[in-house]
């Protein structure tokens, strides 16, 4: 049975045709599109970003240095050293020891208080789980993806850094951006 | 007393001194713009591809190719136990050497009067300006060919020896292109072809001749596509495989002197030197448009570089002899047949 063509059936384009006048025009008339494709890249503009000088905003949902944090009116800190976030880390990354809060060393809303709280960040995945364990919103995500440094037990942040309020060095993406 | 040079007539000859002075002012002026190019290509290039080439060195990334030049230049020289030690410091010089000598030719204005003295604003005036242009450029390709040669290395003498092919059979479609050019301006003085294109530049009459010249003239100079002398991912590097260092510099500056030379030839012979249309251009301002023009078609390179991909080798001998040189020999025929039905 012949093939009927329909309208499913797409026409392949050809090679350039064979013959001497014809071949040197599709030849010719393709460089020349090709220069054209080429020089509409110019028009465009360069896509690059120039990273240090210029960032990406980060989505509010970014998932970036953890930070903790405290309450805004008394200043005690939220963490109760619970360690339900050591607890959910699929990497181990970090460590919680807890201490008991006394009349006169407050530190914690609650009955206990992190004594020593550290994230090692060369292990963290930046999954999250931490943050959605956390009973009382004590830890979450912050913006901050440049982390970068030069031994690794610096990258293991202890609780005064985790509390301490971040640079701003990474743009937020503005709502609806 | 002009200094008389037994070779060719010379049509017009300054004292010595002011030849002397005019030779190193030409000679600082286009090689200054040697690493100018070499940024302004990779700058260019990266424009083509919605990047913005290098911009880190310095305001811009104007020092960009200073510090490449740099880098290359203090390392160190090595060659491979397998070459032939004077050729292979011999070959980048020669190379380098041509490409520079080309430059004398091109005229970048008429006459003018510094201190009371004509001179022409070109590094000489001679009857046979073409011929010396390819005289030259033969030159030029032993200094790839005995690169490649002297290497000891398989990859750089399959670079030369194509090197060899490419170069012979483009350079008679580029000699043939510019006959027509030639037998037009009754003249093979290149000051006399841009005084003849006074009113109309050799662009329009021998617009066949310029877009042969053009293809020959990316043949010439190795650049894309038709850069198969280099080919990277067939041939590692061609001629240069074994190079680096200094020398490694040296054959990258005189293709873009080669670049900035054929590009001179292409705005004498075809755009019409320093003429524009409907404006008299007076002397000083003749070389600056000349070196805008120059600049102009340098772009041009870069351009079918970012656009064209490499060529295969049979398609570019098979384009060189069976397309390019019968329609050079055309076109040149055609002119002829046309300047006596005219005349």
């Amino acid at each position: 049975m012949p093939l009927t063509p329909t309208d499913d059936v797409i026409e392949v384009v050809r090679a350039p045709r064979r013959g001497p006048a014809r071949g040197a025009y599709r030849a010719f008339g393709e460089t020349l599109r090709g220069l054209k494709t080429t020089f509409m890249r110019v028009v465009e503009g360069p896509a690059t970003i120039q990273y240090p000088e210029e960032k990406v905003p980060v989505y509010p949902r970014f998932r970036g240095r953890h930070r903790l944090h405290r309450f805004e009116d008394t200043g005690l800190e939220k963490c109760v050293g619970c360690s339900l976030c050591a607890a959910a880390c699929p990497v181990d990354c970090i460590r919680v020891v807890a201490a008991e809060n006394t009349p006169t060393n407050r530190v914690s809303a609650g009955e206990r208080y992190a004594a020593v709280y550290e994230i090692n960040l060369s292990r963290c995945i930046f999954c999250g789980y931490c943050e959605v364990a956390c009973p009382f919103d004590a830890i979450t995500m912050g913006h901050d993806y440049e982390m970068s440094d030069y031994d690794r037990s610096d990258l293991i942040f202890t609780k005064e850094m985790l509390l301490a309020e971040p640079f701003e060095r990474t743009p937020l993406r503005a709502e609806g951006e | 007393m002009p200094l008389a040079v037994p070779l060719a007539d010379i049509t017009y000859a300054e004292p010595w001194w002011m030849q002397i002075i005019k030779s190193i002012v030409i000679f600082a002026i286009v090689l200054q713009l040697v690493p100018l190019v070499l940024l302004a290509e990779r700058k260019v290039m990266g424009r083509f591809q919605n990047r913005y080439g290098p911009n880190r060195v310095g305001p811009f990334g104007l020092l960009q190719a200073i510090a490449d030049i740099g880098k290359l230049v203090f390392k160190e020289q090595f060659r491979p136990r397998t070459s032939i030690g004077w050729l292979f410091v011999l070959a980048p010089i020669l190379s380098i050497v041509t490409a520079i000598a080309a430059i004398a030719l091109i005229p970048f204005g008429d006459t003018v009067d510094i201190f009371g003295t004509k001179t022409g604003l070109y590094g000489l005036d001679v009857s046979i300006g073409p011929l010396y242009l390819f005289a030259v450029g033969a030159v030029a390709f032993y200094g790839i060919m005995l690169g490649g040669w002297s290497s000891g290395s398989k990859y750089s003498f399959l670079g030369s020896m194509r090197a060899a092919a490419q170069l012979i059979s483009y350079e008679v479609s580029q000699g043939m292109a510019i006959v027509g050019v030639i037998m037009t301006a009754q003249s093979l003085s290149l000051v006399q072809i841009v005084h003849a294109q006074g009113h109309i530049w050799y662009v329009i009459p021998q617009f066949l001749g310029f877009v042969i010249f053009l293809v020959a003239s990316f043949a010439e100079t190795n650049r894309p596509p038709f850069d198969l002398v280099e080919g990277e991912s067939e041939i590692v590097g061609g001629y240069v495989t074994e190079y680096g260092g200094a020398r490694f510099a040296s054959y990258y500056m005189a293709e873009y002197t080669n670049i900035i030379v054929v590009s001179g030839i292409a705005v004498t012979l075809f755009l019409g030197g320093w003429h524009i249309p409907g404006v008299d251009v007076p002397g000083f301002l003749q070389p600056v448009v000349v070196l805008v023009k120059m600049l102009i078609f340098v772009n041009l390179f870069f351009w079918v570089r970012t656009t064209l991909p490499r060529l295969r080798y049979d398609q570019l001998m098979s384009f060189g002899w069976k397309v390019l040189l019968p329609l050079a020999t055309l076109n040149a025929l055609a002119t002829a047949i046309v300047l006596v039905a005219i005349d």
